[in-house]
C-alpha cells in the first residue's frame, strides 16, 4: 500500500493476480455473509445452519473416523466403477471406430440404451446384483461407460485418414495400429469422455448409495435427512463437491500426461 | 562452372546408374486405375532402374498421386500391374514421404522417425543407430524429443524424410514432399535430400508439379497428361550426381530442359483447364 502512494501510476497487482484473488475471495465472502445471516437469525438455521457449525460437524466426524469411512467407501466404488466401465468402453470404442462391422453391431444397441436415465436402472441393478458392493460399482460403471465409448468411437473416426495410410505404408499390424494410431489419435476425445464420465459417476454413486447402501457419502446424506441432522447433510454435500473438484484436477493432469502433444 | 567441368558433366551424363542391362527395380506394366467412368491412370508402362531418381510431373488431376499410391500398395490397380523387384528380402518394399503433414502429432520426432523400424521389430540397437544417423543428417538431433507441432513446416518434412530413409526400404516414394514449403526452405531440403540419397542411391520415384525441381533432382522426368492420366513423354536429364543445385541452375542446358519440359507440360495444363471449364 505504501508503495502505491509513491508510484501511483503502476498498478499494485496485475490483472491476473487480481482476478485470482477475487476468485478466491468470492466463496469466502459468501460464507461470511451466510454466517452473519445465520447468526442474526435472518435465515432459518434449521435449513441453512451457520458455516461454522457445519465445519465443526465436519471436524467432529473426521475425528471419530466416520467421515473417512464414508469417503473411502464412495471413493472405492467410484474407482472400481471407473475401471470396470472405462476400460471396456475405451477398448470397444476404439474397435468400433476402426471396424465398420463391429460399429454396425454395437452402434444401435448403444444409441437405443443411451437415452434411458441411468438412475432408473438402479432397481434392476439391486434386483440382479443385490444390496452389496457390485450393484454400486455397476451403477458407476454404467454411467462412465456411455460417454467414454461414444466419445472414443467419434475420436477414432475423426483421426485424419493420412495417419491410417502411414500405418499401412509402414506395415503396422492390427495390434500396433490400435496402440500407435487409434488409441493416441482418439486420446483427446477419450479424455473428454472421461471428463463427462466423472460427472455421471458422481451423480450415480450418490443416488445408488442413498437407496441401497449402509456406507458412503450418498448414504451419509440420506441418513442425515432421515435423522434431520442438517449439518451432517451439508458436510456430505461439501465433501462430494470437493471430490468432484479433485477429480477434475486429476483428469486435467491425466490429460497433460496422455496428450502431451496437444497445443496449449 | 568451367567449360571443362561442363564437358565432364555431359560426358558422364545420360542413362541412369547400372544402366539398362540390369533388372529394373520397378516394372510398371499396362497399369490402369479407374474410379467409375473416370480414368485416373490409363495404361501406363515404364521400367525404373535400380538406383534411379525418377521424376513424374503433370498437371493436377493427371493421376500421378494415384500412380504413386498404387506403387505404395495403398490402392489396388484396376488392371495391369506394378512390381517392385526386391534385392533383399529383409527390407520393406517401399516407404512413402507424404504430401503435407503426415507425422503423428502424438509422437516425438524420434518416435516418428523410428516408426517403420519399430513396426518391423528391428533390434533396439539398430533403431538407435539408424534413426540417430538420419536425424543427424537432417539436422534434427537437437529436436529428437520435440513434438511435431513445435517444429516449422520445413523441419516436419525433414522428419518425414528421416522416417522414410530410416525404414531402409527397397524404393522411396515421394509425393510432392516440398510443395508446401517456401522457396528457400525448398532449395535447402532438395540439397539435403540429394546428399542423403547419395549415401545409398536408392531407387526414388518422386512426384512434383515443379519443373525446376524435376530437372534439378531427377535422372529422368516423366511427363503425364491429364484425364486420362497417360505418359506423354519421358525426358533424360543429362547431369551427373552428385549435383550442386546452385551451379546447376546456371547451366545453359538446364534452362533449355526446363523450357522444353515446361512447354510440353503447358499444353497439358491448358488442355486440362479447358476440359474443366467445359464441364463447368
Amino acid at each position: 500500500m505504501r508503495d502505491s502512494t509513491n508510484k501511483p501510476r503502476r498498478p499494485l497487482l496485475s490483472q491476473a493476480t487480481t482476478d485470482r484473488l477475487i476468485g478466491a475471495l468470492s466463496p469466502i465472502g459468501l460464507l461470511l455473509l451466510w454466517e452473519i445471516l445465520a447468526r442474526t437469525g435472518t435465515i432459518d438455521t434449521r435449513f441453512f445452519p451457520a458455516p461454522s457449525s457445519i465445519f465443526s460437524t465436519l471436524f467432529r466426524m473426521f475425528q471419530s473416523g466416520e467421515l473417512q469411512n464414508h469417503l473411502l467407501a464412495s471413493l472405492q466404488r467410484l474407482g472400481l466403477g471407473f475401471l470396470f466401465g472405462g476400460i471396456p468402453a475405451i477398448i470397444l470404442g476404439v474397435i468400433m471406430g476402426l471396424n465398420s462391422t463391429i460399429r454396425a453391431i454395437f452402434d444401435p444397441l448403444i444409441s437405443a440404451t443411451y437415452p434411458i436415465p441411468k438412475s432408473s436402472i438402479l432397481p434392476l441393478a439391486l434386483l440382479i446384483l443385490g444390496l452389496g458392493e457390485p450393484s454400486k460399482v455397476f451403477m458407476v460403471a454404467i454411467g462412465v461407460f456411455y460417454p467414454i465409448v461414444m466419445n472414443t468411437t467419434t475420436g477414432v473416426l475423426q483421426i485424419d485418414k493420412i495417419y491410417l495410410d502411414v500405418g499401412r505404408n509402414f506395415q503396422a499390424r492390427p495390434l500396433d495400429f490400435f496402440r500407435t494410431i487409434a488409441l493416441p489419435g482418439a486420446m483427446p476425445m477419450i479424455m473428454t469422455g472421461v471428463r463427462l464420465g466423472v460427472g455421471m459417476g458422481l451423480v450415480l454413486i450418490a443416488i445408488a448409495e442413498m437407496v441401497g447402501a449402509k456406507s458412503g457419502l450418498g448414504y451419509m446424506i440420506w441418513s442425515a435427512w432421515e435423522t434431520f441432522a442438517v449439518e451432517q447433510m451439508y458436510v456430505g454435500l461439501f465433501v462430494i463437491a470437493l471430490i468432484g473438484f479433485m477429480l477434475t484436477v486429476i483428469v486435467n493432469e491425466l490429460e497433460k500426461f496422455f496428450v502431451p502433444w496437444r497445443r496449449r | 562452372m568451367t567449360a571443362i567441368q561442363t564437358e565432364r558433366l555431359q560426358m558422364t551424363a545420360a542413362t541412369p546408374p547400372a544402366a539398362a542391362a540390369a533388372r529394373p527395380a520397378i516394372r510398371i506394366d499396362n497399369l490402369t486405375k479407374t474410379y467409375g467412368k473416370f480414368v485416373a491412370v490409363d495404361n501406363v508402362s515404364v521400367d525404373i532402374q535400380r538406383g534411379e531418381f525418377f521424376m513424374i510431373v503433370g498437371p493436377s488431376g493427371c493421376g500421378k498421386t494415384t500412380l504413386l499410391r498404387m506403387l505404395a500398395g495403398l490402392e489396388e490397380p484396376s488392371s495391369g500391374s506394378c512390381k517392385i523387384e526386391k534385392s533383399d528380402n529383409t527390407k520393406p518394399e517401399n516407404s512413402l514421404v507424404f504430401q503435407g503433414d503426415s507425422l503423428f502429432p502424438w509422437m516425438t520426432v524420434w518416435d516418428n522417425a523410428a516408426y517403420g523400424l519399430k513396426m518391423r521389430r528391428a533390434p533396439e540397437a539398430e533403431i538407435r543407430e539408424v534413426v540417430g544417423h538420419y536425424l543427424d543428417r537432417t539436422g534434427l538431433t537437437k529436436f529428437a524429443k520435440s513434438y511435431p507441432h513445435q517444429l516449422s513446416g520445413g523441419m516436419r518434412q525433414r522428419v518425414s524424410i528421416a522416417r522414410a530413409f530410416s525404414n531402409d526400404p527397397e524404393i522411396l516414394l515421394m509425393d510432392e514432399p516440398f510443395s508446401a514449403l517456401d522457396a528457400q526452405n525448398k532449395l535447402l531440403l532438395q540439397e539435403e535430400l540429394l546428399r542423403i540419397w547419395d549415401e545409398h542411391r536408392k531407387t526414388v520415384v518422386f512426384i512434383t508439379h515443379s519443373v525446376d525441381e524435376a530437372v534439378m533432382l531427377g535422372h529422368r522426368v516423366m511427363i503425364m497428361t491429364a484425364n486420362p492420366g497417360k505418359i506423354k513423354t519421358i525426358v533424360d536429364i543429362p547431369f551427373a550426381h552428385p549435383r550442386n543445385l546452385m551451379e546447376l541452375q546456371k547451366e545453359p542446358e538446364y534452362g533449355g530442359l526446363v523450357h522444353d519440359i515446361w512447354m510440353s507440360l503447358r499444353s497439358e495444363v491448358d488442355r486440362a483447364r479447358s476440359t474443366i471449364e467445359l464441364k463447368a
